[in-house]
């Protein structure tokens, strides 16, 4: 079996002056949970297509499960499933008669048709709705579903595109927790793109940070943090005063203060003793309240990822 | 790829029996399509709608307004609810895709097409009789089942080439209306407005001419037309060009 599901080589896809995605090479292990994560427009939905051979790469390659998206197209999708921007639902018909057109399409005999929507619907708490018309139903309703048709024909290999965009914090928790007994029942690899931080540090083994096509890291979120993270400390407070500040900022081992309000972050590098940072707020006269010391989340390093770019 | 064309077929003429909010209201307005092409003109007309071809010819083009409605609602259509991305991430082809679509639409009006034929033989023989059971003549019957099907072939083809340029289904149906109009009404438009000598000069025309035949020669020209239309849709329906509209 081949090692990684997924292998982009300096893929690169450019339309007219902008390079969606510009030069791309990662690997996704198989039966792993990868993330690619990425602000609005960075190239996230453009690798995709790519990959599945929806559109056609400008320059270099890829390979999922060992075939190429554009020779071997029609063996790609065969072996995927896809769950892409919007839902793509029939909504004028029913949750079964959707699963059952997909089945169809997959070439799903006749009774293993059936056992696989019932198996699904269950799973996802929706067997008893299966004949409601798609379109009254919730998001997060449509959401399951669309994972459930991706999921049918037993893919090795699963699209998510923003799967929990547009879901209310509950919906979207119990998606994320359906969606990991679904990859942990299955062991499939999936390739999720989301720009919800917290999701892909709950859900996956590793990710990929995009930005304006360019792939800026690539990890696990611990060796991101490790990698791109500092330590800091988290001081509530007050007498922050901007004297305070700039001498916070003029630290030769600070790396950054973000104050907001009576709160404010520190960071700095790694190594440094953050302890010695308590007596030198106090000599300034700041009044602390409470104080924590924390390691960076993905989301820091996001921020610092993106922030670095924009220096460059 | 046979299974796959009636995987398509199938779930196109499920969504469009869906698509005025309900089977239900779906069957009642096919039933008032046939209900007038079937038995209230048919009615209208008595025993001549079975001998002269020209009566019910002139209401084939009904049926293939059916297909155009159908033909955009499946490719412009699907477009718009954004399920033709998905469709397309499918292991489907895309001759597979193509065919299942035109195939549905031009299934859909040219059944209606028959049924209301069929409904008309009825309606006529309960109400015009003529002592014996009266049917069309075998050449306008063949003309009846085959004008539709190569006509409704036409407009499905030019229907997915408008409906991949159009932004909404709706758009691609009104200007594929448009040149339904066109090919019906236009001559008879100009034709009103001629003066009468020309008028009497088409008059005498229609009636010296054989409408089998005429309507022979154009489903030859249209079974021409039809194979090269649907080779310029086969190469503009293709996954990498649809993505990137």
């Amino acid at each position: 079996m081949n090692m990684y599901a997924i292998q982009t080589d300096q893929l690169t896809r450019v339309f007219g002056t902008v390079r969606a995605v510009d030069q791309i090479t990662f690997e996704v292990d198989s039966g792993s949970l990868f993330g690619f994560l990425g602000p609005n427009g960075s190239g996230k939905t453009t690798t995709i297509r790519l990959l599945l051979g929806l559109l056609e790469p400008t320059q270099g390659k890829s390979s999922v499960l060992g075939y190429d998206p554009i020779s071997q197209g029609d063996l790609v999708r065969q072996n995927c499933g896809a769950l892409l921007e919007h839902t793509g639902l029939y909504e004028r018909l029913t949750a079964a008669e959707n699963l059952e057109f997909y089945a169809r399409v997959f070439r799903l005999s006749s009774s293993e048709r059936n056992t696989r929507i019932k198996e699904l619907l269950t799973n996802m708490g929706l067997w008893d709705r299966k004949n409601e018309t798609v379109k009254s139903w919730s998001r997060g309703m449509k959401q399951k579903l669309a994972v459930a048709r991706a999921m049918l024909h037993r893919p090795k290999v699963i699209f998510l595109d923003e799967p929990t965009a547009g879901l209310d914090p509950v919906a979207a928790s119990a998606f994320r927790e359906d969606l990991q007994n679904l990859v942990r029942q299955s062991g499939v690899t999936v390739f999720l793109t989301t720009h919800n931080l917290n999701e892909a540090e709950k859900l996956c083994d590793r990710v990929g940070v995009i930005r304006e096509g360019k792939l800026l890291a690539i990890g696990s979120p611990d060796e991101l943090r490790l990698r791109n993270g500092n330590a800091f400390i988290d001081v509530v407070g007050s007498g922050f005063s901007a004297e305070v500040m700039r001498k916070l900022e003029q630290h030769t081992q600070i790396t950054s203060v973000r104050q907001q309000d009576q709160h404010v972050r520190i960071q700095f590098e790694t190594g440094f003793d953050s302890s010695s940072l308590i007596p030198l707020l106090v000599e300034q006269g700041i009044h602390i309240e409470e104080i924590r010391k924390g390691k960076s989340s993905l989301e820091d390093v996001f921020l610092t990822l993106m922030e670095e770019e924009n220096v460059q | 790829m046979f299974s796959d064309i009636i995987t398509i077929i199938q779930k196109d003429l499920r969504e469009i029996l869906s698509a005025r909010g309900s089977r239900k209201s779906s069957l009642i307005y096919l039933g008032i399509v046939v209900g007038l092409i079937g038995i209230f003109m048919p009615m209208q007309s008595g025993r001549i709608w079975l001998s002269e071809p020209i009566v019910p010819l002139v209401w084939s083009w009904f049926p293939v307004f059916l297909m155009i409605s159908m033909v955009t609602d499946s490719i412009a259509g699907e477009r718009e609810r954004n399920t033709l991305e998905t469709l397309l991430a499918s292991r489907l082809s895309d001759r597979a895709i193509l065919f299942g679509k035109i195939a549905g639409a031009v299934i859909y009006g040219w059944s209606i097409s028959v049924i209301s034929n069929l409904l008309a033989v009825i309606t006529v023989n309960v109400t015009d009789p003529s002592g014996s059971f009266q049917f069309y003549t075998l050449s306008l019957f063949l003309i009846l089942l085959f004008l539709p099907l190569v006509l409704g072939t036409l407009m499905s083809s030019l229907g997915v080439l408008v409906s991949l340029n159009a932004p909404t289904a709706r758009s691609a149906y009104q200007k594929l209306s448009l040149v339904m109009l066109g090919f019906w009404f236009v001559p008879m438009f100009i034709i009103n407005l001629a003066p009468e000598s020309f008028k009497l000069q088409i008059n005498q025309f229609l009636s010296n001419i054989n409408m089998i035949q005429l309507a022979a020669i154009g489903i030859v020209l249209l079974i021409v037309v039809n194979i090269g239309l649907i080779w310029l849709a086969m190469q503009r329906f293709q996954r990498t060009r649809l993505i990137l509209d």
